[in-house]
């Protein structure tokens, strides 16, 4: 009898998680997406660092946009591959879990992660545009941050943490321009990893 | 412990399913409560009506472009009615211990 309703609640509990959130988010994705940051974040170093420009916000802004297709170029591989290892690590659990990929949470997670994605986006091209360029990094930072808080609420809590971890590191990149590619590699590769880490180890063994 | 508090309309582990996922996920429609709590589509019908007819959830129908879209969610009385179950399983359980 007790058993009886033990299992009750325990289903009851595991339908509402199931409703409510998107539980397939997979931790090996966001490691590995840490990763192609730090892969990427070092090419960028390649290209567009030199001895003389490293906290030298003047020489960096020059050499940036000399180099600027090739970082464009970088940056947007880095993103395809993370979405793409996202996708496919995240269906892999999905399976595993016995639950349907593309479902309603998963929809919510996405459009509530790109709307401040998208503005942020948008914005950094405009002070690009305008000459503002030491502020291109650290805006990403933050709207990222921004996007990874509003989608937080369809799926794990840890995301809520990692996006007020982006948020900060961004605003603190604000005050230290010259080392924008170090905050970019901090809260794209490092956090992905500490995070993707946590959450694996949490949700996925 | 009082057992009578336990909801005879929840004693099924498909209903109980329904209730937990209208309830913590908002409206849905009919295949999205199948895809949440794998059950068959007669099955599932069948216990949604049981539900309705308790007025423990609500039916709206509609129409996206020509196909009907039936959606379900939980009314007032099956939040309530939902909640003292739980209480009088939480009850039930603590006092068996």
């Amino acid at each position: 009898m007790e058993k009886d309703y033990l299992k009750d609640i325990s289903e009851i509990r595991s339908i509402m998680e199931r409703s409510s959130r998107f539980i397939s988010l997979s931790g090996l994705s966001g490691i590995m997406a840490g990763i192609y940051a730090l892969i990427g974040a070092y090419i960028a170093y390649e290209v567009a660092y030199s001895y003389e420009t490293v906290g030298y916000t003047e020489q960096l802004v020059r050499s940036v946009k000399e180099n600027v297709t090739v970082l464009l170029l970088d940056a947007l591989g880095v993103l395809s591959l993370a979405i793409i290892t996202g996708v496919v690590l995240s269906k892999r659990k999905a399976k595993k879990l016995g639950l349907v990929f593309w479902d309603k949470n998963a929809q919510q997670l996405v459009i509530n992660l790109l709307i401040p994605l998208a503005v942020g986006g948008a914005l950094a091209v405009i002070f690009y545009k305008e000459g503002y360029i030491k502020f291109v990094a650290p805006m990403t930072l933050i709207f990222y941050g921004l996007g990874l808080l509003n989608a937080s609420y369809f799926t794990y809590r840890d995301i809520r943490l990692l996006g007020l971890s982006e948020i900060l590191l961004g605003l603190i990149a604000c005050v230290y321009t010259g080392y924008g590619l170090y905050f970019w590699a901090a809260g794209f590769g490092l956090l992905h990893i500490i995070y993707g880490a946590v959450m694996y180890y949490k949700y996925e063994r | 412990m009082d057992i009578h508090k336990l909801n005879k309309a929840f004693e099924n582990r498909v209903r109980l399913g329904i209730m937990s996922a209208l309830i913590a996920g908002d409206a849905m429609d009919f295949n999205r409560l199948k895809e949440l709590l794998a059950v068959t589509d007669g099955n599932l019908a069948s216990h949604l009506k049981a539900l309705e007819k308790e007025a423990f959830i609500q039916v709206n129908k509609t129409f996206i472009g020509r196909k009907p879209n039936t959606k379900y969610a939980a009314t007032a009385d099956g939040k309530k009615a939902f909640k003292a179950h739980i209480d009088a399983l939480e009850a039930l359980i603590k006092g068996q211990k």
